[in-house]
């Protein structure tokens, strides 16, 4: 601990801040951190006319807690988080729906104040480090740009700090590394560099979008750890989109699965893992390689997920399902409680007692 | 850092076989006439003695090769001849002509940005939308525009009309100058925006949908913070290469517009002494414009190599 | 579907389906319109007899000057001549020339740069080398000195224009095969015997041709302009032959009193290449519809 950094308690214990920073609006008691309301996220075609892609997407995001969101390609994922962060790309728009940050709608805040978040309260990594860092700028210079911007560090502190927050993720001889390019960088340090510039200003709230995917499998661990321990020591929350099952079970504490643009089942990570109340959840568990277990048999779920354009009535999951019922695809099962802390979007959760080993 | 421009004294190596094809060019440009040179040097009514006269004193008794070595062995020794117009040296015509067409390229290069970048920017960011049909209309009719024809316009509007410039010449003192050149400056300036326009658009569309503005405005940035950090640099890579290709078909087009507007540079001096027959100064100014362009070219490789930091042209193939 | 992957799919969906097929190509807008604009031109040129009532190159001194009227719509010029009259005919003497000198250095240049590629080797780099020279130079530089040095006239436009231009379409199909030539349809043909010739006439030309026929269109532009400019200093077309450059040469004297002499050849000038640009951009479309800029 370096003597010139202001400490500012939480509920959760000691956050350490970088020096010269504002504090930040005090989390309110009682209110979530995030809390994602309702969230339909689409494209207007025509003036009348609009094709959900996400719908109807609730959770909430504690302080401190580490959410993974998890679902296959195209389940509408990395769509909800680029919504949160707001940086949804072009014809992708928020059609309604309500995301709270510390108790204010981020959604009806004007895009100058909005811009002020991103970096000191709301940070996010990307998936794959080569094409998220600008080519043509030292990565040393690219850390350093939200602390300028938003601490209103000079080019000097700022550039200390950025070598600091290297050290911090792990890069070895940082202030030299500093002066490099990203082209020059191996795969995994580039992702230290994103994860040392997300956090650079201290976010409460981290969004990764699959950071660890493009990475080699040993490098990936050590990402996570890196992750898991900056979050720790800091006590930022995390929302995690990742479609690998082995991943969640690491750094999350809960999670949400999401198929076809809606959260089917949300709870603790343990217990879903233990006893998943949704057939898909189900069906992933059941799907996914496990080195514990080898001689498991894969079992993979027929058929493919709908098309974003024709979405089936009814259940999305129903026409692959294999507890499926005349009423499930008569109308869409509504996220509900199931048990305490865990809901499921199926009419016959009921029916999912088996424990997986 | 600094051996990623090894390539450059590689490149000025590469560069000395075409250097000599230049100057070979250079030099049969004069003897592809039928006919004697001296005497359509002289013309029709010329004594037979005066052009065996000329004849020794330019030395084309001699056969053909000799006479491309001893050519070759004067510019070593930077001579040039002499000006069968003005009987001066022509090294001292072409130095005097050259920083005026170098400073009316600049100048025009000048322009041409503060024309191009504003436009592509605006057509880059908004693809599709009125504005970006009226800069690709822009860029359309910008191509098909005769050069000269501009200039006269130019001249037409802003000197004739509204008597805001003046109609041709170069001024007296260095104050003058600038005031003089701003209307062919600016008619070669319309003449290169097109191609920069187009390139720069399209590259800085490439840019804008890139990952890494996404992560920049994840950090916050927007508008013309995010413009000159980030979306500039990266999309200004390609045009370099583009504008570095106009520069060189410019200098021909500065040929011309010296002529429309009378600015004494090196275009004037061609062109008067192509209807002079003044054949050492043609010779002279097309090998002096052709070894611009060479060096224009290495230039170009240079910047590129400044602005990109991923490229290494030391290793890369001969395209 | 990934994020980016949704992005485009949406907008897709909100424009209408662009047809890419040969057979709809008159569903291409910037075609058709090329096509429109240079089709009225070039029947202009053909039909200028029946479209103008004057005679371009006779004088009529008394008459000369005159501005606009009913009897000449654009006014005469300072020799009495009908400027209306002399832009259509102007015209049938820059578009022949600007696409007769399109096809040599099409033909050569293509030619030399498709067997420099293919073959590759020492002829690649002699050729290669001499490209390089020609660019060294920059296009009007040559290209006056040549035609001073040929003597003005039509053919020497032609001699001086394929000498500087053919570099360019050597260039490009030069290119072209390089990468042509390592296409698995060629690696199978040659692994199954064909000859070279077959193997380039049968099989590569289709495919790299239309690259620089491409070329070629933005090339009769700029062959449009270099004989204009020609015209203009002198060089090219001799007068009294009516050229949209010598005219806009003679309407330069009067450009403080009759402006519209220098103005409307100009004007000819860019309607032509914007036709032409337009064609060429359409065919580009419809040819290579993959490398849209």
């Amino acid at each position: 601990m370096s003597a010139d950094t202001t400490t500012q308690t939480t509920a959760q214990g000691t956050a350490q801040a970088p020096a010269g920073r504002a504090s930040h609006a005090p989390v309110q008691p009682g209110v979530p951190l995030l809390s994602v309301q309702d969230l339909t996220v689409g494209v207007r075609p025509s003036r009348d006319r609009t094709v959900s892609i996400v719908e109807g997407v609730s959770f909430d995001v504690e302080p401190g807690q580490r959410m993974g969101i998890v679902g296959e390609s195209g389940s509408g994922k990395s769509l909800t988080l680029r919504a949160i962060a707001g940086l949804l790309p072009k014809p992708v728009e928020v059609l309604s729906g309500r995301v709270e940050y510390n108790g204010v709608d981020l959604l009806a805040m004007p895009a100058k104040k909005r811009r002020t978040l991103m970096g000191p309260e709301i940070a996010m990594i990307f998936q794959e480090p080569m094409t998220a860092l600008n080519p043509v700028v030292r990565v040393g210079d690219q850390i350093a740009e939200g602390p300028r911007r938003h601490l209103g560090l000079s080019a000097k502190e700022a550039g200390e700090l950025a070598v600091s927050m290297m050290a911090r993720t792990g890069i070895p001889d940082p202030a030299r590394r500093a002066r490099a390019y990203p082209h020059e960088l191996s795969g995994g340090l580039r992702q230290r560099i994103m994860i040392a510039m997300a956090v650079s200003c201290g976010p409460r709230l981290l969004l990764c979008d699959e950071p660890t995917t493009a990475l080699d499998v040993t490098v990936q661990l050590q990402v996570l750890r890196l992750l898991e321990k900056l979050c720790d020591e800091t006590g930022t929350s995390l929302v995690f989109v990742t479609h690998d099952l082995a991943v969640v079970n690491q750094t999350c504490s809960e999670l949400a699965v999401m198929y076809a643009g809606h959260i089917v089942e949300s709870g603790r990570v343990k217990d879903t893992f233990r006893q998943p109340r949704h057939p898909y959840t189900r069906g992933l568990l059941e799907s996914a390689p496990d080195f514990d277990r080898p001689d498991r048999l894969l079992i993979p779920i027929p058929g493919f997920p709908p098309n974003v354009a024709d979405r089936p009535e009814g259940c999305p999951f129903a026409p692959r399902c294999g507890y499926v019922r005349d009423h499930c695809t008569e109308s869409v099962p509504p996220l509900a409680e199931v048990a305490p802390g865990r809901l499921a979007a199926c009419f016959e959760s009921d029916r999912l007692t088996e424990v997986l080993a | 850092m600094l051996d990623r421009f090894r390539f450059v004294p590689i490149r000025l190596l590469q560069s000395i076989p075409v250097v000599i094809g230049v100057t070979i060019v250079v030099f049969f440009m004069v003897h592809l006439l039928p006919g004697n040179p001296a005497l359509t040097i002289l013309g029709q009514t010329a004594t037979p003695e005066r052009v065996a006269a000329l004849n020794t004193q330019l030395g084309l008794d001699k056969p053909l090769w000799d006479q491309y070595f001893i050519f070759v062995g004067r510019l070593l020794h930077g001579d040039l001849g002499d000006s069968l117009t003005y009987q001066r040296p022509v090294f001292d015509l072409v130095a005097q002509a050259v920083p005026i067409t170098l400073s009316l390229l600049a100048y025009a290069l000048v322009l041409s940005l503060a024309i191009s970048v504003p436009l592509a920017a605006l057509a880059a960011t908004a693809p599709g939308r009125v504005r970006d049909g009226l800069v690709r209309v822009f860029t359309l009719l910008g191509q098909g525009m005769p050069q000269f024809w501009v200039g006269i316009m130019l001249i037409l509007l802003l000197s004739v009309k509204l008597g805001a410039f003046p109609v041709g010449g170069y001024g007296q003192t260095p104050a003058e100058h600038p005031y003089y050149l701003f209307l062919p400056a600016l008619t070669l300036a319309i003449a290169m925006s097109p191609t920069t326009i187009r390139s720069l658009r399209a590259s800085t569309i490439n840019v804008l949908g890139a990952d890494y503005v996404g992560t920049a405005r994840s950090k916050g940035a927007a508008g013309v913070s995010l413009f000159r950090g980030h979306v500039l640099r990266n999309a200004a890579i390609p045009t370099v290469s583009i504008i570095g290709v106009n520069l060189g078909y410019l200098v021909g087009g500065s040929l011309v517009i010296e002529k429309v507007f009378a600015i004494p540079g090196l275009g004037s001096l061609m062109i008067n002494a192509i209807f002079a027959r003044d054949f050492p100064t043609i010779q002279a100014v097309a090998l002096f414009v052709a070894l611009f362009v060479i060096a224009v070219g290495i230039l170009t490789d240079v910047v590129y190599t400044l602005i990109d930091p991923r490229v290494d042209l030391s290793s890369k193939e001969r395209a | 579907m990934t994020t980016a992957a949704v992005a485009t799919a949406t907008r897709a969906m909100r424009r209408p389906a662009r047809s890419r097929s040969l057979k709809a190509w008159y569903r291409n807008g910037t075609l058709v319109a090329g096509l429109v604009i240079v089709g009225l031109l070039v029947l202009a040129a053909i039909f200028a007899p029946l479209i103008t009532h004057y005679d371009p190159i006779k004088q009529d001194l008394q008459n000369a000057l005159l501005s606009p009227s009913a009897d000449h719509w654009l006014g005469t010029d300072k020799y009495g001549r009908d400027v209306y009259t002399r832009l259509v005919y102007g015209a049938r003497v820059d578009l022949r020339i600007g696409f007769l000198a399109v096809l040599i250095p099409f033909v050569v240049g293509s030619v030399a740069g498709a067997l420099a590629g293919y073959f590759g080797g020492w002829g690649d780099t002699i050729v290669m080398r001499i490209v390089d020279v020609f660019f060294a130079f920059p296009f009007y530089v040559l290209v006056i000195v040549l035609v001073f040095v040929f003597g003005s006239g039509e053919k020497s436009i032609y001699l001086a224009i394929a000498a500087v231009s053919w570099v360019a379409y050597a260039k490009i199909m030069r290119g072209e095969l390089l990468v042509a030539k390592k296409q698995d349809y060629v690696v199978a043909a040659r692994l199954g015997g064909m000859s070279h010739g077959r193997i380039l006439l049968r099989h590569i030309t289709p495919n790299v041709l239309s690259q620089a026929l491409i070329y070629a269109m933005s090339d009769i532009v700029l062959d449009i302009l270099a004989i204009v400019t020609l015209g203009y200093l002198g060089l090219g077309i001799a007068p009294p032959t009516a050229e949209w450059g010598s005219m806009i040469l003679d309407g330069q004297e009067f450009i403080t009193t009759f402006w519209l002499q220098a103005t409307i050849p100009g004007l000819a000038v860019v309607v032509t290449s914007l036709g032409l640009s337009l064609l060429g951009d359409g065919l580009s479309d419809l040819l290579s519809p993959e490398r849209r800029k």
